[in-house]
């Protein structure tokens, strides 16, 4: 279980569902790692400023977690943590590895605005 | 809109932490500035197990419970915040956060240092894709591939062979003929058999396409370049003091790092000093939390002057 205060995608069958009924969603999907804290601290930050996205993250090394892992988006990724952003349930955007919470805000004013 | 403060601690790693404990414990006015999130390097390490008093913990558990302890006794913390201006000249100290003003009598300056990039073509782009700055976070997408470390330090040497548990081959990359790491450390690399050593050379460039496929080593010696396949880089060069902010208003060393004295009093009157932006050698949560206790009892002895 992931110590953080955003809400958990635990499931594959809940991930589909919440992507398609948000227009705006951010997942996370990491480890309680050095690469992975950073990017949900500057999420629950960000979780007031954006209302209209949903927030949420799911450990990677759940079996679940194979719709982000395996995900066409995120061919070659080999950095922790996976972010995902979608829009209206596509992939808008992947990342692989730590982003700060500025370039996390580009992209959501990019992809997710 | 100004907000007023004895003590203005910036930074929120061990050190600046410590600072918030030792003012906000004697009852002194303290506001940290953070620009990331608290814990700063302290954070990015996975498991402790020299923090004198606590057998093993992380980073991330430390640094959650350094920032309980400070905001206990009343210490402010405000995290990822974009300072815009310091000015540390005066009897009161300037710090301006977006429009907001913040004053103070005396500045800890505790904003630690940041991992140094190579600053080479293509590392930006393959961060993530075959470029590595974390061992244990990443080192499992490597099981079975052969990847080059780069770095000369403890750090470089002890990830390299944290890393033979899962990879096929590590060739360690370095810029000089000798290491700067602890002989031990050295020693247990040398008798790693999957450990190989390219010394006096660097990288000048990563390539491929969705991720690294192969780099430019230079030899440092004959400026020759040679191409070399890899399946992955991992890079740990050290740390750079994050104190561009201060160049202008207090005196560093010819490596960037903040002069302090031993009551890490820094050149200007009523700013400290305390942690890895501060000019020294060890730099360890516990010599940043000895920076930050001192650091702290010095700025209230300056500021009950």
């Amino acid at each position: 279980m992931l110590m953080t205060n955003l809400e958990h995608v635990e499931t594959a069958a809940q991930h589909q569902e919440i992507i398609e009924s948000n227009e705006n969603v951010m997942i996370c999907a990491g480890r309680m790692g050095p690469m992975c804290i950073p990017v949900y601290a500057a999420m629950e930050e960000l979780k007031t400023e954006y209302p209209n996205i949903k927030f949420m993250d799911m450990e990677f090394d759940s079996p679940e977690a194979h719709v982000i892992r395996n995900a066409p988006e995120c061919a070659g990724f080999m950095g922790l943590p996976f972010v995902m952003y979608y829009k209206n349930g596509k992939v808008a955007k992947a990342t692989t590895s730590i982003q700060m919470k500025d370039q996390i805000k580009a992209i959501l004013d990019q992809y997710l605005a | 809109m100004q907000n007023s403060y004895d003590v203005i601690v910036l930074g929120g790693g061990a050190a600046g932490l410590t600072a918030g404990i030792y003012l906000s414990r004697a009852k002194v006015k303290t506001l940290i500035l953070n620009e990331g999130m608290v814990g700063g390097q302290m954070i990015l390490t996975y498991e402790i197990a020299n923090y004198p008093g606590i057998e093993q913990t992380s980073g991330f558990q430390l640094s959650m419970t350094m920032k309980k302890q400070a905001e206990s006794f009343g210490c402010e913390i405000q995290q990822n915040v974009k300072i815009s201006e310091i000015n540390l000249e005066g009897e009161t100290k300037l710090i301006k956060v977006g429009e907001i003003e913040y004053t103070a009598k005396a500045v800890i300056i505790a904003t630690g240092g940041r991992s140094r990039n190579l600053g080479v073509e293509g590392e930006d782009t393959f961060k993530g894709r075959g470029i590595s700055y974390c061992a244990t976070c990443d080192g499992d997408f490597y099981t079975g591939q052969d990847i080059i470390v780069v770095g000369g330090g403890n750090s470089a040497l002890e990830e390299a062979v944290s890393l033979t548990k899962y990879v096929n081959s590590v060739t360690i990359v370095h810029q000089f003929d000798h290491f700067q790491a602890f002989e031990h450390a050295i020693e247990v690399a040398k008798a790693n058999e999957k450990i190989s050593f390219i010394m006096e050379a660097s990288i000048d460039g990563f390539y491929g396409d969705e991720k690294v496929k192969y780099v430019n080593i230079k030899n440092a010696k004959t400026n020759e370049i040679s191409k070399k396949e890899i399946d992955g880089v991992f890079i740990f060069i050290g740390y750079a003091a994050n104190s561009e902010q201060f160049k202008e208003q207090v005196q560093l060393n010819k490596y960037g790092e903040i002069i302090a004295d031993n009551n890490m009093a820094s050149s200007t009157k009523g700013v400290f000093v305390a942690g890895d932006v501060r000019e020294k050698k060890i730099r360890q949560i516990t010599t940043a939390v000895s920076d930050g206790a001192i650091a702290a009892v010095n700025a209230i002895e300056y500021i009950q002057k």
